[in-house]
């Protein structure tokens, strides 16, 4: 595996490993280690670093809302054009284009329901080319960004064994 | 209740003490594991239940199941171990059976089974059970823990019947090459040593494949090598192992077995067959997670100044306290609560080291490496 690659699967894990860490960890020294994040960061590989946050926990949280959106195309318009105006809008969390019933997939979060309401039907679905708008809001969220949402220590084993 | 003399003899482990300290206190963190802390690949777990759920709740084969044998002799094709899944492999009850049928079927009374130390705790117990008597073989921190030809020949192991190898070696982490194993294999056959080759950590090598000494020439009829789900595939609980050999040694192994066993348990072969059918990728991540924490670990105790040899395999550091483990172990616990296990519990050549699991999380072996960093400095 390349410095590279070693370097990406940690951070994939834990955006907040220290340098010396991810060194001792990967068996790179600290210089290859700041050289490999550097240049992943450089060629869009990776593009930042944020919290797994749970904000059903939060007192004053936020809602999510999954939105399918179905668009028609021209020949001056691309799936790339569409996806460029959607993303820019600040509630819009992810955009993936998708396969299936539906060209996009949006993660939306908002302070309220309302919010993510009013952004999808006074932002999104008057878009001229938005044809349909399915909007799912999360009920509850399990696991997210690879990590299991529960209150964890449930290490049953004997804590001496051979 | 009179007891018998060969229960009354046996001595309590070594580890019990420590185990019996840890579990006083609440607050520990344990690098004293010797399990995974991953769960057993969810698709194995649901082939268990769904086994449950279609009523396979009777005996399998003696033996264990065709399928299951089948796809054992398969994935040791992976260490160029070749074995007739009809007459060459047994499943057992955990790879502890799979040991005690070994010592039971090749040991006769009076025989003299030569042990590499430090090593796994059950060996010397289960020599005495079935009336054999252990010759130390201690190896070496200078020799990275590797068994010797000259450290066989030191410990009068060419007078033994029987040697038992136990590579990735818990406690030590040590593992062999295919070389060290060469002059150890030349040792056995011109001392025409049996050998039973413990390699339950097999699948837990780092950087380097694991080598077996039944594949050096002239030691497949002389060797069963024991293995099983425990260690790579987070099975522990499930107990299932198995041994591969030749076939007159299954065959003795089996007649023993199924007088006491009869079969190992049901659902975990169902479990075991998912495993080996489909976790690969699971277990490959679990081995790359091992490997970023052992390399954390060891320069960790490197850095504070407890000299550890890098460990090429199983989930343990085996780092040098410079001095009694024991006094080590304890104070370490009682005065930062992190319980580690001191080497001597695994024989002659451990004491002065200590073993460390790696079996934990990340953010936990942090905190337990900061904790002994700051004991040390303050000792």
């Amino acid at each position: 595996m390349d410095a590279e690659r070693e370097v990406l699967d940690v951070l994939a894990r834990n955006a907040r490993e220290d340098i010396d860490d991810i060194a001792a960890q990967t068996g790179l020294d600290a210089d290859a280690v700041a050289d490999a994040i550097d240049a992943l960061e450089a060629d869009n590989v990776v593009h930042g670093y944020q919290a797994v946050v749970d904000w059903d926990r939060v007192d004053e949280g936020k809602i999510r809302a999954v939105v399918e959106i179905n668009v028609e195309l021209d020949r001056e318009t691309g799936y790339e054009q569409v996806a460029d105006r959607i993303a820019k809008f600040p509630a819009v969390d992810a955009l993936h284009l998708v396969s299936g019933d539906y060209d996009f997939a949006v993660e939306v979060l908002g302070e309220t329901m309302q919010d993510v309401s009013r952004f999808i039907s006074e932002q999104v679905a008057p878009m001229p080319e938005v044809t349909q708008t399915v909007t799912h809001y999360i009920m509850e969220t399990y696991k997210d960004g690879g990590i299991r949402f529960e209150d964890g220590d449930d290490d049953d084993r004997l804590s001496v064994s051979p | 209740m009179r007891l018998s003399d060969r229960a009354s003899d046996l001595p309590e482990s070594g580890i019990r003490k420590f185990f019996e300290l840890a579990e006083a206190r609440d607050d520990v963190i344990s690098l004293g594991v010797g399990e995974p802390d991953f769960s057993a690949p969810w698709a194995a777990r649901t082939a268990a239940i769904d086994s449950l759920e279609r009523g396979k709740t009777s005996y399998t084969s003696n033996r264990g199941m065709a399928a299951l044998r089948e796809r054992i002799a398969a994935h040791h094709e992976r260490y160029d171990q070749s074995y007739d899944p009809t007459d060459e492999v047994l499943v057992t009850t955990g790879a502890s059976e799979a040991v005690d049928l070994a010592f039971r079927a090749l040991v006769d009374p009076g025989d003299t089974v030569a042990v590499h130390e430090p090593t796994y705790i059950s060996y010397g117990p289960g020599i005495e059970l079935a009336g054999g008597e252990q010759l130390t073989v201690p190896t070496r921190a200078e020799d990275d823990f590797a068994l010797t030809r000259e450290a066989l020949e030191a410990s009068g192991a060419a007078d033994a019947d029987l040697l038992v190898c136990c590579y990735p070696n818990n406690p030590t982490g040590a593992t062999m090459t295919e070389e060290e194993y060469a002059e150890v294999a030349a040792f056995c056959r011109d001392e025409d040593l049996r050998v039973i080759a413990d390699e339950i950590y097999a699948a837990l090598t780092y950087g380097a494949d694991h080598a077996s000494i039944a594949t050096r020439p002239g030691m497949r009829e002389r060797t069963v090598v024991v293995n099983g789900f425990s260690k790579a595939y987070a099975m522990t609980g499930l107990r299932l192992g198995y041994a591969l050999g030749p076939s007159e040694a299954i065959d003795a192994m089996n007649r023993i077995h199924q007088y006491t066993m009869l079969s190992a348990p049901t659902t975990p072969q169902y479990a075991a067959i998912e495993a080996l059918d489909r976790c690969d990728d699971e277990v490959q991540e679990m081995i790359d997670e091992y490997n970023r924490r052992r390399r954390l670990v060891v320069s960790r105790f490197n850095e504070m100044g407890l000299d550890t040899f890098e460990p090429g395999g199983a989930f343990y550091a085996f780092p040098d306290c410079g001095g009694d483990d024991e006094a080590f172990a304890e104070e370490l616990l009682e005065a930062q609560g992190v319980a580690v296990v001191p080497g001597s519990v695994f024989g002659a050549g451990g004491e002065g080291h200590l073993r460390v699991s790696y079996a934990t999380s990340m953010r936990e072996l942090k905190e337990a490496t900061d904790r002994i960093a700051t004991f040390v400095e303050n000792r």
